[in-house]
């Protein structure tokens, strides 16, 4: 049993890890390149924050 | 023993978690930020630069410029400008793969195992969640238009969207009229409360030009998460499918 993989054996705790990772990263991401304030990153995101809705300045 | 050496070799679980998760979102963010690239340079983006000539005073709302076409041709392409939007288009969608993964994975025993058509849903939800309901109160902002302070606007953002994401996970996965009571009250609160707002409007834009901005800028967050959903949706179904031939009987 301990060989089998994918969802259906995936216990809590081999859960926990990974979707701890991809939410942070998620969070991460966003809040840089949606909300950083910093100027060259503003200015190089400009566009995409309007586009998508992100409050930009 | 071919097949012996192959089970020793199997990653474990969590592993092959990481994998499936960190895979999946990279490889849905960006085929879904490369579309949300292209829809902006192609509807947003002359909106977009339409706009900047009445925010730099190119063009005049109501003034003595006002006889000057109303749809003047705008730069088909600037490579280092656009390139920067497609770059960060594909960075955002990757930042939205995994907040996307990380529910879906999440829900794992909730609901079936998502594949391709089942991921439209989740990006669906996905759009609710960051963009639509943000833009209930905060619209999507074309430039020279007149708001609030940004950190608020920020702060606001991300409080709408987090109560969003927990009302539509009770909607989706709890029964009883307490939790959706507690959803409506999560989906609805950030709005009564109201977004932050400028002190008097001063947008240079004409309303139609703005309206238009809001309209394509949501229409193109639409498409674009449901690819990311739809991509995310398909590549789970064939992990879970390999994952199920490859398992020892």
């Amino acid at each position: 049993m301990t060989a089998l993989t994918g969802s259906s054996a995936a216990t809590l705790s081999a859960k926990v890890g990974p979707i701890l990772l991809a939410a942070l990263l998620g969070i991460g991401i966003v809040a840089i390149a949606g909300h950083g304030q910093a100027h060259v990153l503003h200015d190089a995101a400009h566009d995409v924050r309007h586009a998508t809705g992100f409050p930009c300045h | 023993m071919p097949r012996m050496t192959y089970v020793m070799r199997r990653v474990s679980p969590a592993t092959d978690m990481y994998m499936k998760l960190i895979s999946s979102a990279l490889f849905a963010g960006g085929a879904a930020g490369l579309l949300a690239g292209l829809l902006q340079l192609l509807f947003v983006q002359p909106v977009l630069l339409h706009a900047e000539l009445y925010e730099v005073g190119t063009l005049v709302h109501f003034g003595a410029g006002a006889s000057a076409p109303a749809n003047p041709a705008v730069p088909v392409l600037e490579l280092t400008r656009d390139g920067l939007s497609l770059l960060f288009n594909i960075l955002i969608y990757c930042g939205y793969g995994f907040l996307l993964v990380a529910a879906m994975a999440l829900a794992e025993g909730r609901s079936t195992v998502p594949n391709g058509r089942t991921g439209i849903v989740w990006g669906i939800a996905g759009f609710v969640v960051v963009q639509m309901l943000p833009a209930f109160s905060l619209a999507p902002e074309v430039p020279g238009v007149a708001a609030g302070d940004v950190y608020d606007r920020q702060v606001w953002w991300g409080l709408t969207v987090a109560s969003a994401a927990v009302a539509l996970w009770l909607i989706a996965f709890s029964k009883g009229w307490t939790s959706w009571a507690a959803a409506a009250v999560l989906l609805f609160a950030p709005h009564l409360y109201g977004a932050p707002e400028p002190d008097y409007f001063a947008g240079t834009a004409p309303p139609e030009v703005a309206a238009l901005f809001a309209a394509r800028s949501l229409g193109s967050g639409f498409f674009a998460w449901s690819v990311l959903g739809c991509v995310i949706g398909f590549l789970w179904a064939r992990a879970e499918k390999a994952s199920q031939e490859q398992a020892p009987v």
